[in-house]
């Protein structure tokens, strides 16, 4: 086989719900989710070379839309996670119009600013619940049918989700639109002189990036059943970064062992001391220090994430 | 809306402001300097709070709180530098994001676990506690002018400081031409460490000052750091004067913005300035760097 880590890494996570614990079942539901996020993220930074650290904003448009088209009586997913994805990309098209007419430092806080513009949005919602948030009584139907309040058919629901994406980037990023936003990385006013017109690539790159989590989003919600705006928060956005360079930006396997690795690392911790974070913390210096290129380094014969994009 | 009243806004905008300016003073000052981008900066603020808040409990006195904690966290900044930051100066942006996200994490962490998850608050010294008649009709708490007198004061030291003194020569060099300074035979190190812990001390004041009127609990710097990023972006990376002037327009803008803004509106106001700044100058007011 051409492709084997790919096909083991699907493959293994069908197996997880064999296990017959719901626990694990729905901790592993998350981590795919995250893994959703993190792709999304990485296709703007390790491809498109946009640190964004308010990625967060498009997760929780995504998780507000559930919320608020529940409170009037939509449920079918058919529509809602569709509408899921279009309130993100509408939400990211000013969002990143602006953002991009800055770019390093300024790029990151004001990422991070337009974010927290969100959050407090989402904050004062008072028909969500403000700051408590909302429940969500059941999950999302499909046409009328609520299998999907099943852990295990929710479960593989997301699986293929995450696969969808998983496949959809490896041909974004293969595809023309993929190289030029890779040579915009690389030297954006060289890709300018060739001709190509650097903005309108990297909003697209961006908008796309921002759908994506915006389906990540609708899926949190229905797998936590509740809507808050500690989705949206700003801690949210340096979780999924954290993620994609732990896994190895620049790569499309590398965000989903990313996911995985810091989700399960933190449901360990967490089981010995309350205090885990205290262990965290220093451990992600220690990772941005001494191991850049990523877990997915580690593999046998894969090729190396880059460290140079930024 | 009287004179009074909007006066009186005026006056909060403004202490809103000159605490906003001692933040966005340390973080521009450290990104223009060392090109470092510090999200851990609103930690530095919450030590500066918490050990303010302890060392009241200690002496009982708010004065000599305020005089032991700034050098605290001067210290505590300096060590910080040392042990991590001091290896990410040559990194890109993003390593230095997320290694100062770790920070937080574990500076959110251990304050809980040192001082507990409740949130504290800092009793005012009996001279301070009350309003004073600014002119007939019109009484302003003591405490908040206060605030606004340091914060000028600070900021009149600071301005003198980068422009005027032997240190400031340095500080700027060192911001335009590191490996020059540094051929030059100042010790580039010790002049970042000097720096950071400048800034530190800086954020810790802020702080502090905003003991008495906010609560003192774990992440109470996230919301202030957001905001003194505006402030940087709007002013312009690495300026202090271009931070003064944002960080006071933010701070009208802000509390005006609560008082003639519906709800809803009012916190947009903020990213309606910076918005349209970006779209009418994307490298802010006072560029310092090109």
């Amino acid at each position: 086989m051409k492709r084997p880590l790919p096909i083991l890494l699907f493959g293994l996570l069908l197996l997880v719900p064999l296990c017959g614990e719901v626990f694990y079942t729905r901790l592993f539901s998350r981590i795919m989710i995250h893994a959703i996020f993190a792709i999304s993220l990485d296709l703007m930074l390790g491809y498109g070379g946009m640190v964004s650290f308010g990625h967060a904003a498009f997760f929780g448009a995504g998780a507000y839309t559930v919320g608020i088209l529940s409170l009037h009586g939509v449920s079918s997913a058919l529509i809602v996670w569709p509408a899921a994805v279009g309130v993100a990309a509408l939400l990211a098209l000013p969002i990143g119009a602006l953002s991009l007419r800055t770019s390093g430092a300024y790029f990151i806080m004001i990422t991070l600013a337009f974010a927290q513009i969100v959050y407090y949005f989402a904050f004062g919602l008072e028909s969500c619940g403000g700051s408590d948030g909302m429940r969500l009584a059941t999950r999302n139907t499909v046409g009328g049918w609520a299998g999907l309040a099943g852990h295990t058919v929710y479960y593989h629901v997301v699986w293929g989700c995450l696969l969808a994406v998983f496949l959809g980037c490896r041909r974004l990023v293969g595809s023309r639109f993929g190289f030029v936003i890779g040579g915009i990385r690389q030297n954006e006013a060289r890709m300018g002189s060739l001709g190509y017109a650097p903005f309108g690539y990297k909003l697209t790159c961006f908008v796309i990036a921002a759908s994506i989590a915006g389906l990540a989003g609708a899926l949190i919600a229905n797998e936590a059943l509740y809507v808050s705006p500690s989705f949206l928060h700003w801690t949210q956005s340096g979780h999924v970064l954290v993620m994609v360079i732990l896994g190895g930006m620049g790569t499309l396997l590398g965000p989903i062992l990313g996911a995985m690795a810091l989700l399960l690392t933190e449901e360990v911790l967490s089981s010995f001391t309350e205090h885990w974070m205290i262990v965290l913390g220093p451990s992600l210096i220690v990772v941005v220090l001494y191991a850049r290129r990523g877990l997915i380094s580690l593999l046998p014969g894969r090729r190396e994430a880059r460290a140079d994009a930024s | 809306m009287d004179a009074t009243l909007l006066l009186m806004q005026g006056l909060n905008g403004l202490q809103l402001g000159v605490m906003l300016f001692l933040m966005a003073a340390g973080l521009t000052l450290v990104f223009g300097v060392m090109n470092l981008i510090n999200l851990s900066h609103g930690s530095l603020y919450m030590m500066g709070a918490y050990l303010a808040a302890s060392l009241q409990q200690q002496t009982g006195s708010f004065l000599w709180a305020i005089l032991l904690a700034v050098p605290a966290t001067l210290a505590v900044g300096m060590v910080v530098e040392v042990v991590t930051l001091r290896k990410l100066y040559d990194r890109d942006h993003l390593d230095q994001v997320l290694a100062t996200y770790g920070l937080i994490l574990f500076f959110n962490e251990l304050v809980r676990m040192v001082w507990g998850p409740q949130a504290r608050f800092m009793a005012l010294p009996e001279a301070l506690s009350h309003s004073v008649v600014l002119f007939p009709g019109m009484r302003y708490p003591a405490y908040r002018l206060v605030i606004i007198g340091v914060g000028l004061g600070v900021g009149g030291l600071l301005f003198w400081l980068i422009h005027h003194t032997r240190l400031g020569m340095l500080i700027r060099a060192g911001a335009s031409n590191r490996e020059m300074v540094n051929a030059l035979g100042v010790n580039i190190k010790v002049l970042y460490t000097v720096v950071f812990g400048l800034g530190a001390a800086l954020a810790g004041l802020a702080g502090m000052m905003a003991g008495p009127i906010l609560s003192i609990e774990v992440g109470m710097g996230e919301p202030v750091l957001i905001l003194a990023f505006i402030v940087v972006v709007i002013g312009g990376i690495g300026s202090i004067k271009g931070a003064f002037v944002a960080a006071v327009l933010v701070g009208l803008v802000d509390t005006f913005g609560r008082v003639l803004l519906p709800a809803g509106v009012s916190s947009m106001s903020i990213c309606i300035l910076m918005a349209g700044m970006l779209c009418w100058r994307p490298k802010g007011l006072f560029p310092a760097h090109g």
